[in-house]
């Protein structure tokens, strides 16, 4: 067979190759299993985010029974008497949340000018980028243990000449802690968002003699308003979330804060302090319905942010 | 008139300008100095010792964080055999079909998952594994970062492939080959670079999540193989030592930190090389 | 008398509920080279891509009436299949990036996993790049991906990749339009070539073209075949008005 093999020319080697190539069947199972594949992953996808939202509510009954409306505005947080009201945490939260936001705004704003007006296109104002990008990406954790070592004896410094309680620890600091993390997302958000405004607007207003800051000032940044509103409330829903920097550092306390420097709790840390020690099925329930509430809260402003951005054209990271 | 008028705005300019470089040094320079404070003590916690040996009980010197790092090498290798199949099927899908209902509440469902606190999703596995199984698991850990790694790896590999032209698609149909096969051999491979890069983001991402972890894989002083028991991990070994009164666990703390800053800013930094070298340009 | 590889009758086809096609019946004859020409949208890449049926990907799309390969209707065997018998070759000359240029010619044997010896897999990808007169050019360069080569070469791979199947039937969809004169020139060499072992369509919105590779002509206007014909014969003695004011030059 070899032998006969060879001598045949190679055209005919070649029709024989070709017509094992026509007449080549694909069982039909494989192309069915791969579009179940891909379909099923795609329900999963879908699956995932449903079964989170019901899960939530499922186990957050026995405290929405217990507690119904009052749960927002009560101010007892109480394992012991099995009393539990959640607005402390949502006070703590919403606190230093916009107080890390209105630190952190005119910085981020700085440093997105700063690349998007100035460095535009030069090899410095990219790796400025590129930096600003890296840094978003260092883990909570470590901010908090920084915070944690640095920023507390700071604040608590600070605090004992001014005369208010030196505890290091509590919402100014962990407002300053989530202000840095926030500063490099918001940064490159808002970077994004100056740069989409159409160079021949800025142009145009050059060559009427503008100077840079009027530029910025009268065209660039109205222009990006809608663009810089969706960036805040995208670093907004940034901050609401963000747990450990803020655990390591709010000082752990189950009351309403009544001053800056006064200990406190927000949702993600009082969950974060209670679950694995929790008490009753009530407090367990009680600590899931506060997740329900960082869940809507969350979702809520990150959906506004996005139908602005996408009413507006920018496309974020 | 107008010469005064010119030079307050000249002057407004320039106090501008020093305003923003002003702002831009003084944002750049508690983030600096933050990386190099741990740096700092980080390295004076490393050395051999603290990379095979186990923590040391309360009050003993020395000891290492072998055990959180085969913990976290474990817990992020099972979340991306889960994640990364399946992200990347989903993403194969959404490109391929862009305009249906299923892709548009697919596309809408990641952007909210994206969003979801990450002790949210915590939550989520503490409800779905760890009660069902008994116990904090290993395994319950990877769950809640697979959960988290799925938005991103979808949304590169969608956003990846939607960018391969439909003229190479249709050429390798046109040469008679099953749809399936001229997915996995022409559509995937020349978008592999974007695809990559977006599994290695996700990665770089949750090495570095502590919250989900609290109530899941939940942490163990002791080397662990097994996925069903519970495991040490990096940033959970941080958190735990770094809020103690020992001196000794700080130590190990900021070594640790020292180790997982280094490895998250390697990863982000080889991708973004990797993808300027291997892209394909169409 | 000729022998007509593939017939179409009265074909129709959709995009939607809009209807591109009015009812097409053509006659292909083997070994010819056939030119589809017309203004653009008048339908002829939409023809030809219903002839190995690469348009009913398109979601939404439709086809109706009766198209038959060597006899046999081509709804009757898998689309698969009847694609390794009509082969196409596309406007961007566009070889698969990821593969080196010798896999790029045997990407129709790899895509359906036929295992060939590796005497096989050379003397495929030699006589299909000789075929094409790309040998000479790539020999020393085989294992190496296509992006070095220019964009006639490119076009040349792709038309070696297709011939590597041996098809019976060769659809060419505009495959010189992205290309300089000089390697369209070359390509068309190539199209008059091949006829001896294929039967060649070729779609192009370049009438001189058109009357410099083909044997017949067909001319189509807002989905509708007007006149078909013997190429010298559409070009000099055209029976249709339409065809008349089309060639010289009343519209493109």
């Amino acid at each position: 067979m070899q032998q006969s093999r060879r001598e045949t020319s190679s055209a005919a080697d070649e029709q024989e190759a070709s017509n094992r190539l026509k007449t080549a069947v694909h069982p039909r199972y494989r192309e069915r299993l791969f579009q179940i594949a891909i379909t099923g992953s795609v329900l999963v996808v879908l699956a995932i985010i449903g079964l989170i939202f019901s899960m939530l509510i499922v186990h957050s009954m026995p405290s929405i029974k217990a507690f119904g409306f009052s749960f927002i505005i009560d101010q007892v947080w109480n394992p012991v008497t099995s009393k539990f009201g959640a607005l402390p945490f949502l006070a703590g939260t919403l606190l230093t949340s916009f107080l890390a936001l209105l630190i952190s705004l005119p910085f981020s704003l700085s440093i997105s000018i700063f690349l998007g007006e100035y460095m535009q296109g030069s090899r410095l104002g990219e790796i400025l980028r590129n930096m600003i990008e890296l840094l978003a990406g260092v883990p909570s954790v470590i901010y908090g243990f920084w915070g944690l070592m640095v920023l507390v004896p700071l604040v608590r410094d600070f605090a004992m000449a001014i005369n208010e309680p030196p505890y290091g620890v509590g919402i100014l600091a962990a407002s300053l802690i989530l202000a840095v993390m926030i500063v490099p997302y918001s940064a490159s958000v808002n970077r994004e968002v100056l740069t989409q405004v159409p160079n021949d607007l800025k142009e145009a207003a050059y060559a009427l003699g503008a100077t840079r800051y009027e530029v910025v000032r009268h065209v660039s940044i109205p222009q990006s308003l809608s663009g810089i509103f969706a960036g805040i409330l995208l670093s907004l829903g940034r901050a609401l979330g963000e747990t450990m920097a803020v655990t390591m550092v709010i000082g752990n306390t189950n009351s309403l804060p009544s001053s800056l420097f006064s200990t406190g709790n927000t949702m993600a840390s009082v969950i974060a302090n209670e679950f694995t020690e929790a008490t009753s099925t009530l407090h367990l329930s009680s600590l899931i319905e506060i997740g329900l509430l960082l869940f809507v809260i969350t979702f809520i402003i990150n959906y506004i942010g996005r139908i602005i951005i996408k009413r507006f054209s920018v496309s974020v990271r | 008139m107008n010469e005064i008028g010119l030079n307050i705005r000249k002057l407004k300019n320039k106090t501008f300008t020093v305003v923003i470089a002003l702002f831009t040094i003084l944002t750049a320079l508690p983030l600096i100095f933050i990386i190099y404070y741990v740096f700092r003590q980080g390295i004076a916690a490393i050395n051999w010792q603290f990379f095979i040996t186990l923590p040391k009980p309360v009050g003993e010197s020395g000891g290492g964080i072998a055990n959180a790092l085969l913990g976290t090498v474990l817990i992020v290798l099972v979340a991306s055999v889960m994640a990364v199949p399946i992200g990347i099927m989903a993403g194969v899908y959404m490109s391929e079909n862009p305009d249906n209902r299923i892709s548009r509440s697919a596309r809408l469902a990641v952007e909210v998952l994206n969003g979801v606190p990450s002790i949210v999703i915590g939550i989520f596995a503490y409800l779905v594994v760890v009660i069902p199984t008994g116990g904090f698991s290993s395994f319950s850990g990877s769950f809640a970062l697979a959960v988290m790694m799925l938005p991103l790896i979808i949304r590169t590999t969608e956003e990846t492939l939607q960018r391969v032209p439909k003229a190479l698609k249709e050429s390798a149909l046109a040469l008679g080959a099953p749809y399936y096969r001229v997915i996995f051999k022409v559509v995937i491979p020349s978008g592999l670079s974007g695809i990559i890069n977006g599994v290695m983001l996700a990665v770089a991402r949750v090495t570095g999540e502590t919250a989900p972890l609290l109530f899941t894989a939940f942490g163990n002083p002791y080397l662990n193989w097994n996925i069903s028991k519970p495991m040490a991990n990096l940033p959970l070994l941080i958190f735990n030592y770094a809020t103690s009164p020992y001196k000794n666990w700080h130590r190990l703390a900021w070594g640790a930190s020292l180790i997982l800053i280094i490895f998250v800013l390697l990863l982000n930094i080889t991708s973004r090389l990797a993808i300027k070298k291997w892209k394909i340009r169409f | 008398m000729e022998n007509s590889i593939l017939v179409t009758e009265n074909l129709k086809a959709w995009y939607g509920d809009n209807e591109v096609i009015h009812g097409i019946s053509m006659s292909f004859p083997q070994n010819h080279v056939i030119a589809i020409m017309g203004p653009s949208g008048c339908g002829k890449s939409t023809f030809i891509r219903c002839l190995n049926r690469i348009h009913e990907l398109t979601p939404s799309s439709k086809t109706e009436g009766r198209i038959r390969l060597d006899d046999e209707s081509i709804y009757s065997i898998p689309a698969i299949m009847l694609r390794r018998r009509i082969g196409m070759v596309f406007q961007k000359p566009n070889p698969f990036p990821t593969m080196s240029i010798f896999d790029n010619v045997l990407a129709g044997y790899k895509l359906n996993n036929i295992k060939l010896s590796s005497d096989e897999k050379d003397e495929i990808v030699e006589n299909a790049l000789r075929n094409t007169g790309l040998w000479e050019e790539v020999k020393d360069s085989l294992h190496q991906r296509g992006n070095f080569l220019s964009g006639g070469q490119q076009q040349r791979l792709c038309i070696a990749r297709t011939i590597a199947m041996k098809p019976e039937v060769l659809l060419l969809d505009e495959p010189t339009s992205s290309l300089d004169p000089i390697s369209a020139g070359k390509i068309e060499d190539l199209i008059v070539d091949l006829k001896d072992n294929y039967t060649i369509v070729i779609v192009t919105h370049n009438m001189q073209q058109a009357g410099r590779v083909s044997d017949k002509t067909a001319f189509f206007y807002l989905g509708r075949l007007i006149e078909y014909g013997k190429t010298d014969q559409i070009f000099t003695n055209p029976k249709h008005s339409k065809t008349q004011n089309y060639i010289t030059g009343r519209f493109s």
